[in-house]
């Protein structure tokens, strides 16, 4: 693996550098080298099982919770290293926000699924909270259809709404970076526009990396694009130059369907 | 064009009719089933009814608010049973239910992989203990030790509290209603922590990694998003210790001290309605005696359906209120 590049001099939020990622006894993901620029999107794509979803939740540790999951190397985020046993893992989670495959509304109001998170690092007034929750809810363009329901539950939503409603809670604790995992690959063609439109929006505030299975919206919404396979980070390049000219043979074969 | 002869679709008819019959006699089969449960309700509590008759001519409703249960005298009133079994679930419950938690969270958040299984092995296998094993322990092992250890620091120290003061007054005995209230806690323990832990873990994994993901820590994920979730199969778990609170017999029998009248004190002895039908049925005479221990058999029956009821009730209440 070459250097990392910083594509386009762009600094990076996150630095990956010789990232390993364990499952058990299984070798997950192979020294993985990588930067994420700051205030682009990023993406991630690569047939089911290459470790882009490993790679994203080795960003805010989500594999803390599972016992059994490891990962070594380095993570740089203000240069300091998040892998370190000595990081506050509850503060990296606030910084580094996370939408999920599905939407994952909580069991409570559409207002509370907002202010839950916020309320956790902040205290504030309750017209404060209600500026955040409104500013938020903007931010993932739901204010409109939810603004006189706010009480009720956030189940209540359709599936797109639910997925935005999830954005919207992300953005709420006003973390740096977004990771957003396939968020939307439970959604129909509508939604789906939706949440690309407000990810281009979103890039001018947050660093956002996506893991997609859907290489038309790597190549609709990203900057950057990293193609992955079988665990080791394979090509990673401006999204252009990804999908016009692929520098390697397997990045190729598979943008074109040849394989994945 | 391919017109099925008539030839060809009368095997297929008698053969749906064969379906339509086999379908219909599974039907039938299984509903009997189901309605012998019914039956065998309904048949308790009609012959529960009928043993208690005289008793219940004899004293009408005041047989629930009268305190006196004189064999001699042949006057009786459920209220010293009533108390004292409604007394020792409820202590019961306030024991259980927290810890029950606590162990149900340790089992599913925190505990360590090569611990867990161990762990909620050995928890399932406490409620398989019999309750007559219970019983012995509690009134040969840790009665002793408790009017030793436990009663004589609780008295010192809270013996002189207003109001509280009280329940912790008269001899330190060991038996009593306190005593049966940790015994009951101790077996329904394992049944609230089982239910709580299988309601834990249907918790989306996904759902707990949102909330994670936000910067929770186990305490908020657990608060805010588990409980919440899984409030109905929560309130069930309780509510199914309570049931068995209410109608274990042996070991509370065994610790209760079974003297049938109402003491303020939580060290005092009492009885409960369980307890009192095992120890009197062998020995009572037939008349006013045989049926007022049927009707406080009818009570605990009516007991244990109003908390089920009231359980229901929540669970539906809570259930339209959220709309999860």
């Amino acid at each position: 693996m070459p250097d990392p590049i910083v594509p386009n001099g762009s600094p990076a939020a996150l630095q990956i550098r010789n990232l390993d990622f364990y499952y058990g006894d299984f070798k997950g993901l192979k020294n993985v080298n990588i930067d994420i620029a700051h205030k682009k999107v990023t993406a991630f794509i690569g047939p089911s099982g290459c470790g882009k979803s490993t790679l994203l939740r080795t960003f805010n540790r989500m594999y803390d919770l599972y016992p059994g999951q490891r990962a070594e190397g380095e993570i740089l985020f203000h240069g300091k290293n998040l892998l370190d046993k000595k990081q506050d893992v509850n503060m990296v989670r606030a910084k580094i926000g996370m939408v999920f495959q599905k939407p994952t509304p909580f069991p409570m109001t559409i207002y509370e699924n907002i202010a839950f998170g916020v309320r956790l690092y902040e205290n504030m007034s309750k017209a404060a909270m209600d500026d955040r929750v409104e500013w938020a809810l903007n931010k993932a363009a739901l204010w409109g259809e939810v603004k006189d329901k706010l009480n009720q539950s956030g189940l209540s939503l359709s599936g797109g709404q639910q997925q935005r409603l999830c954005i919207a809670r992300a953005v709420a604790v006003k973390p740096e970076v977004v990771l957003l995992d396939e968020p939307t690959s439970a959604l129909d063609p509508i939604s789906t526009a939706k949440v690309e439109e407000l990810i281009n929006e979103l890039k001018s505030e947050y660093t956002i990396a996506i893991v997609t299975h859907n290489m038309q919206q790597a190549a609709r919404i990203s900057d950057f694009t990293a193609f992955m396979y079988l665990g080791e980070l394979i090509e990673f390049n401006e999204t252009g130059t990804i999908f016009m000219r692929p520098g390697k043979k397997q990045t190729e074969d598979y943008i074109t369907g040849r394989f994945g | 064009m391919n017109t099925p002869s008539p030839a060809v679709i009368d095997p297929q008819m008698a053969r749906i009719r064969t379906f339509r019959l086999q379908d219909m006699l599974f039907h039938r089969t299984t509903q009997v089933f189901a309605l012998v449960v019914l039956l065998a309700l309904v048949g308790i509590l009609i012959s529960l009814t009928i043993e208690a008759w005289p008793s219940l001519v004899k004293f009408g409703p005041e047989f629930l608010w009268t305190n006196i249960w004189s064999v001699p005298d042949d006057e009786y009133g459920a209220l010293a049973a009533i108390y004292g079994t409604v007394v020792t679930s409820v202590l019961a419950l306030l024991i259980a239910v927290p810890i029950s938690f606590g162990i149900a969270l340790f089992l599913t958040e925190t505990c360590p992989v090569w611990l867990r299984r161990p762990l909620g092995t050995a928890i399932e296998l406490l409620a398989g203990v019999p309750s007559i094993v219970y019983g012995i322990w509690g009134l040969f092992i840790f009665a002793p030790l408790f009017a030793e250890y436990i009663q004589p620091p609780l008295q010192a120290w809270l013996g002189d509290v207003p109001v509280i003061g009280g329940w912790f007054a008269g001899p330190p005995i060991g038996v009593g209603i306190l005593t049966a209230s940790i015994v009951l806690s101790l077996m329904v323990i394992p049944f609230i922590a089982s239910v709580m832990r299988d309601v834990f873990e249907t918790v989306p994994p996904v759902l707990k990694e949102s909330a994670y993901g936000i910067g929770c820590t186990t305490w908020e994920v657990v608060r805010n998003i588990v409980l919440p979730y899984t409030r109905v199969g929560v309130i069930g778990g309780i509510m199914l210790g309570l049931g068995r609170a209410l109608g274990e017999t042996m070991a509370v029998t065994f610790v209760i001290g079974n003297a049938n009248r109402i003491v303020g004190s939580l060290f005092a002895p009492g009885t409960s309605i369980a307890s009192t039908l095992a120890n009197e049925f062998g020995e009572a005479d037939p008349g006013l005696h045989i049926a007022s221990l049927f009707a406080l058999g009818l009570i605990l029956f009516v007991l244990s359906f109003v908390v089920l009821a009231i359980s229901r009730w929540l669970i539906a209440r809570s259930v339209g209120k959220e709309g999860v």
